[in-house]
């Protein structure tokens, strides 16, 4: 059964319609990357399964339940945690109080905790008390995926994490993957930059302008047509 | 120099009273952006539900107090949870709108089951007790205990706000609540909590009020005015900046009222201005904002 999946998803900010009827499934254990230029509806996408967005009910399924509307602060608790476009830390929180806040909505232990954290991010570990907002841009990254993962997650979605951050910093981001994916969480990967989001995905969707325009295993994709499905034809 | 000392002393003491006012003003707009134009008005509400109380059963004002503040704490909530959260969104002008109603609704709600005269909470001998600090100076022992308490209610305040995990989703939430939904925090949650505390804050700031001087329904936006510009002056977002806040408006009252009585309200009102002059973001602005 899938984990997670969408039946003709539809968002819209307004009168304004961001997606078109997205079908998308996300097996146990998987790593999707979903790409498209900006504005292409990824971000909207995410913001939707985590419950930022209304969504119809019968729209977005987790676990074979349905899901779509239901708020934000309860879908966390069901097991679906989003890094969000722009890291988001809390600014009048310490490094180590946006990872406790992360925990919050969380009832029963899991595999994460602060130490787990540290380990996985030796950077944090060093900062844990400093202000969130005096950290670089690659530790704010990190900060933003352990409080998401504090909730213990069973579905991290990740907005852009690679960012407006080095290429050093970001192997060494996506260099977590293989923990995280060990402490039992499946991912979906928002990204622009292809190469590394083809690297580590299991299946890659491409979104254009609200709509789904390609969807396959990276290794079975040719250049053209993720071309083609990325910029239009 | 004596009576300058003394002066000063009053002045400081009475910025007490002010950031008492003030407190719940801060909490309420610091945690939600709400700006609560009836706060002085819940204040007078207060004195009055603590003096039916102490009339009804008998007690002095300070048990009552005890007893009313766990009401108004439950009032809060409701209040909350029922209106202002409807009245939250981008739009800043619903909640002012509303709470400005709220205001006239309980002057005139009140007038109406208290009718216009003045009254007080009888608190007996220590209304009139003093501490003797040599030197010929001397300290109200009522305007100390006020003072007191206002260091109590912040201190107590931010140990809720920086020991506690409830005090952390406070502080997500006003940071950021889109992304505070993503903790599993319940934003309409929180900020009937928040209403909720900041009630008890206010009969914290009644009971004071009623017992140093005589009240009536008509004097809460006055009370609003003095809490306003403690927590401006102070800065948005902190709490002591809020003690310090109070303690310039009285200190400035103080040695207003020194040159000549008919001045004391006024000075306060200029040495307000004089820091929104100087200092437009107040004198302990918090970090980012």
């Amino acid at each position: 059964m899938n984990l997670l999946e969408t039946r003709q998803l539809t968002a819209f900010y307004g009168d304004f319609q961001a997606l078109y009827g997205i079908d998308m499934r996300l097996e146990e254990g998987e790593t999707l990357a979903i790409i498209g230029a900006n504005g292409a509806g990824k971000s909207t996408f995410l913001k939707t399964v985590a419950g930022l967005l209304a969504a119809a009910p019968e729209s977005v399924l987790f676990a074979g339940r349905p899901i779509g509307g239901v708020a934000a602060a309860e879908i966390v608790r069901l097991g679906i945690s989003l890094v969000p476009e722009g890291r988001r830390l809390f600014p009048s929180l310490s490094v180590e109080e946006n990872l406790l806040i992360g925990a919050y909505g969380r009832s029963e232990q899991g595999y994460w905790s602060l130490a787990r954290i540290y380990e996985l991010f030796p950077a944090l570990a060093a900062r844990r008390h400093a202000a969130s907002q005096t950290l670089s841009g690659g530790e704010q990254q990190m900060a933003a995926i352990g409080r998401a993962l504090m909730a213990n997650p069973r579905v991290l979605l990740c907005d852009e994490i690679s960012l407006g951050l080095a290429p050093v910093i970001i192997r060494s981001i996506y260099a977590a993957l293989p923990r995280i994916k060990a402490s039992g969480a499946s991912v979906i990967l928002v990204e622009q930059d292809i190469v590394q989001a083809l690297q580590v995905a299991s299946r890659v969707y491409c979104f254009q302008e609200g709509r789904m325009s390609l969807e396959g295993r990276p290794a079975e994709l040719s250049r053209d047509q993720i071309h083609a499905a990325y910029f239009g034809a | 120099m004596t009576t300058w000392i003394d002066t000063l002393l009053q002045g400081v003491m009475l910025g007490g009273l002010y950031a008492l006012f003030a407190a719940g003003l801060s909490l309420m707009f610091g945690i939600m952006r709400l700006v609560n134009l009836a706060h002085g008005d819940f204040i007078v509400l207060s004195a009055f539900v603590i003096l039916a109380l102490s009339v009804a059963i008998g007690l002095d004002p300070f048990l009552s107090t005890l007893i009313a503040a766990p009401v108004l704490f439950l009032i809060g909530y409701a209040l909350q949870h029922f209106l202002l959260n409807r009245t939250l969104g981008r739009d800043v002008l619903p909640p002012l709108l509303v709470t400005f109603g709220l205001s006239i609704i309980i002057q005139n709600g009140l007038l109406e089951v208290f009718s216009a005269d003045s009254q007080r909470l009888k608190a007996g001998a220590i209304e009139t007790a003093s501490i003797s600090l040599g030197g010929g100076i001397a300290i109200g022992t009522m305007q100390l205990l006020t003072f007191a308490s206002a260091i109590a209610v912040i201190l107590a305040l931010n140990m809720l706000f920086y020991r506690t995990e409830l005090g952390r989703a406070f502080r997500a939430t006003s940071d950021d609540p889109e992304i505070a939904q993503l903790m599993g925090i319940d934003n309409a949650r929180i900020f009937s909590l928040a209403t909720a505390i900041a009630m008890v804050v206010i009969a914290v700031s009644a009971l004071y009020l009623g017992m140093r001087a005589t009240f009536d329904p008509s004097i809460g936006p006055a009370r609003l005015l003095y809490a306003f510009e403690a927590v401006i002056i102070g800065g948005l977002g902190s709490l002591w900046g809020t003690l310090f806040g109070g303690i310039i408006i009285g200190v400035a009252q103080a040695i207003g009222a020194k040159i000549d009585p008919e001045w004391q309200i006024l000075a306060g009102h200029l040495a307000f201005l004089a820091v929104l002059v100087l200092r437009p973001r107040g004198l302990f602005p918090r970090a980012g904002q």
